[in-house]
């Protein structure tokens, strides 16, 4: 029983892991449409902003109040993943909205290009960020221990889930947001600014990638290809969820993650990866507008 | 083409073969499908306004991107692979001898490679100080690997023929020296390799100064069973060199009447060990044989403190982790865990006070030595006594020089001596613990033991008839 729910929370905080790292997929690529390729490289961009933000107060401030510089970095890797989304929505996406293949293409170089600059900037060595004092360790209930880093990060999508939630369904902007999304020259017609509803959108969902940035620095180490190891997942999750779809990318981030993990138990993490492809492929091949559907009367849907 | 004819012929098939054919179709070949698209470049009419798309036709295409990712990421990063840095004068005169340098300056393996051909960079600029190899000042030429066993073979190549260089010290990974191996074979020419490594190779062009299994694997395991650990859990990194390294420890432990409770293989990016950590739950093991390579240390024993595990629930020998890694991972996170290597900073004599010093004093303070670094200092000096003992340079002679023995060296670990045999290093075998200050400090330490890379006077490595991977 212990056993069965140490697995359980294994693949909860697994699923809430690839949950952060897609939910800002599941609105670049979900509602925009754009395969953002460089995804990844704004969650590295996240994690490494934890990282600076770690050093400057180590170096500047006094160590009684250096726990907090968490509670700093989070904002601060929004704010630059945000920008640099603005900033790439700006001059190079808004270019090449509907040509899929182009955007694939030139995100993957955009990719590329942050990859290498993470690597000059900081060093090919994967650099460590050390995990404030009260997420060290784990509270142990009847024989299954639960980290405070992995209830931080379940804390935190269930946050951020809500935000965008709140954000996309309840709020005046989100209505823009959706009307352009759902019908661009309607919405127009309107009187809705869809090229400053276009980078905003698109901002958010790499400011998303920024705050999960901050939560996987806390797992492992940080490098310049560690999103990498992320988008993977995260894309088959928006596409197993749906794309478009909340709550679709919600489900995928589950069946994703604990599929991993329960197949992990009883084979290797390599045959468990080749599992939950399959899984994903065959799924797909069945129903391959993912999970969840948006009821359209459009007739190229 | 134009990007019209995605979509005409879309139409086309579905008229053919009836609605729903073409995403048929599409889905099963989602990888062809990319790669069809590569060469097809729109010409540039886009507007801004947006296209309704087909979720279908989008979700297809990000399924075949998301896998082309995640095969590409198997083969690791891959830089720009061009001569980074050169030596003091282009060609190699009268009174200059050129050798090559051939490791990683860019791609995943860099963090460690660096150290090592720093470490060669010292021991040229000491011997040129000293007055140099028979006469003449070493120039060298510096190849980038690239982390990529085929660029690490061009550049062999490249090093041997064009450049013309007397020898090469290079490599770091058992993929990238099975690589440049016949390469160096066929040219008659000399590698050095100075990091520690599965053994069952033997080759008459290259010369091996890190630890065989048997001065590294074998004795820690050894010294385990000594110390009466009883359930062994192997975890290591899904390569060569964790498959083979596990492969003795096996036969070996087998051969104690001891268990091995559970072997897991990691993928090379893996970044969440939940599952392998449940594993270990579950097998309550007395101790971890830790081969994990890279990042994967760093996510392990992250992922093992969170569950607050410290070196007392699971006690862990690594072979991969050295001076550096330590410093990367944390020391708080592995103090009190061991791991095996023959030397380490901390290592007592002049020798390597001396090296400690002159290594900080060029590079920097916060450097650390490691053992790779140490056997690539090695390397250089071992490679200059044999060309004084050759009396030449000539691949040729120096070889026959080596095979003729009596090759040492009073190296930082303690006098070295090169076996002429199988051309392994007769070297120490040091034990180590992780300490508060992220140095290593000896806890047991053997003899020199004699090099074996085929284990062949191991009766049990005999009996269990281990096969090189290749």
């Amino acid at each position: 029983m212990a056993q069965f729910i140490n697995t359980l929370f294994n693949g909860i905080s697994l699923s809430s892991i690839i949950l952060l790292t897609s939910l800002g997929l599941a609105i670049t690529f979900g509602l925009m449409k754009v395969i953002n390729m460089a995804h990844g490289e704004f969650v590295m961009i996240g994690a490494y902003m934890t990282y600076v933000m770690q050093q400057i107060f180590v170096k500047f401030f006094p160590e009684n109040i250096r726990d907090i510089y968490y509670f700093a970095a989070i904002p601060f890797a929004f704010l630059v993943t945000f920008l640099m989304g603005s900033l790439l929505e700006r001059f190079i996406i808004r270019r090449l909205y509907g040509r899929e293949i182009d955007s694939l293409l030139a995100t993957w170089g955009i990719s590329l290009i942050l990859q290498q600059a993470a690597r000059n900037i900081f060093g090919a060595q994967g650099v460590n960020v050390t995990a404030p004092s009260f997420l060290n360790g784990g509270i142990t209930i009847g024989g299954c221990t639960f980290s405070y880093n992995r209830l931080f990060i379940i804390f935190m999508v269930a946050l951020c889930l809500f935000i965008v939630w709140a954000i996309m369904y309840r709020s005046n902007f989100g209505k823009q947001m959706r009307a352009v999304m759902q019908n661009r020259t309607m919405a127009q017609c309107m009187g809705i600014n869809s090229r400053k509803v276009d980078n905003i959108t698109f901002s958010i969902g790499s400011g998303l990638a920024g705050i999960a940035g901050c939560s996987i620095a806390l797992l492992g180490s940080i490098d310049s290809t560690v999103g990498q190891s992320y988008i993977v997942n995260s894309f088959m999750a928006v596409v197993l969820g749906g794309v478009g779809k909340l709550l679709g990318t919600v489900i995928g981030s589950a069946i994703i993650g604990s599929a991993s993990i329960f197949t992990e138990n009883y084979t290797s993490s390599t045959i468990a990866k080749a599992i939950v492809l399959l899984i994903v492929i065959i799924f797909l091949q069945r129903r391959p507008q993912g999970l969840f559907v948006i009821k359209s009367r459009s007739l190229d849907e | 083409m134009k990007k019209h004819s995605v979509s005409l012929e879309y139409s086309q098939i579905n008229n053919l073969f009836g609605n729903g054919a073409a995403e048929r179709f599409l889905n099963q070949n989602v990888c062809g499908f990319i790669i069809s698209q590569g060469d097809m470049f729109p010409d540039k009419n886009g507007g801004f306004i947006m296209k309704k798309l087909n979720l279908k036709k989008l979700a297809a295409i990000a399924a075949a991107a998301a896998m082309t990712v995640s095969f590409a990421g198997c083969g690791g990063s891959s830089g720009s692979g061009e001569a980074a840095a050169n030596g003091s004068s282009e060609s190699a005169g009268e009174d200059t001898v050129k050798v090559g340098l051939l490791h990683s300056l860019t791609g995943s393996m860099a963090i460690s490679e660096k150290s090592v051909s720093d470490a060669e960079k010292l021991a040229i600029d000491e011997i040129n100080a000293a007055g140099g190899v028979l006469g003449k000042q070493i120039v060298y030429v510096e190849e980038d690997g690239a982390s990529e066993p085929s660029t690490f073979a061009t550049k062999a190549e490249k090093l041997i023929d064009s450049e013309k260089v007397a020898t090469v010290f290079g490599c770091w990974t058992s993929s990238s020296r099975k690589a440049v191996k016949p390469i160096f074979e066929e040219y008659g020419s000399l590698l050095w390799y100075p990091v520690q490594y599965e053994g069952m190779e033997s080759s008459p062009n290259i010369v091996y100064t890190g630890a065989a299994p048997n001065q590294q694997i074998v004795p820690a395991i050894d010294y385990l069973i000594d110390q009466g650990y009883k359930k062994f859990f192997l975890l290591g990194s899904d390569y060569v060199f964790p498959r083979t390294a596990n492969m003795i420890i096996n036969a070996q432990v087998a051969n104690a009447g001891l268990e091995v409770v559970g072997e897991e293989y990691a993928d090379m990016d893996q970044t969440d060990f939940a599952a392998i950590i449940a594993k270990i739950e579950a097998a309550q093991p007395d101790v971890i044989i830790n081969t994990l390579n890279g990042t994967g240390n760093v996510s392990f024993f992250k992922q093992m403190s969170e569950k607050n595990y410290t070196s007392s629930d699971y006690m862990t020998m690594s072979f991969s982790i050295a001076e550096e890694e330590v410093a990367a991972i944390g020391a708080s996170i592995l103090k009190g865990h061991m791991v095996s290597w023959n030397y380490y900073q901390t290592t007592a004599g002049e020798k390597n006070e001396a090296f400690v010093a002159a290594y900080k004093a060029k590079y920097g303070e916060n450097r650390v030595t490691s053992d790779p670094a140490e056997a690539a200092y090695d390397a250089v000096y071992l490679w200059k006594a044999a060309c004084e003992k050759a009396g030449s340079f000539e691949a040729a002679d120096v070889i026959s020089a080596i095979e003729a023995g009596g090759i040492t060296f009073d190296a930082p670990e303690g006098t070295v001596v090169l076996n002429g045999e199988n051309h392994h290093l007769v070297k120490p075998v040091r034990i180590g613990q992780v300490g508060d200050d992220g140095l290593i400090n000896e806890i047991y330490a053997t003899d020199p033991v004699e090099p074996d890379p085929y284990l062949s006077t191991y009766d049990w490595a005999v009996a269990a008839g281990i096969q090189p991977l290749e």
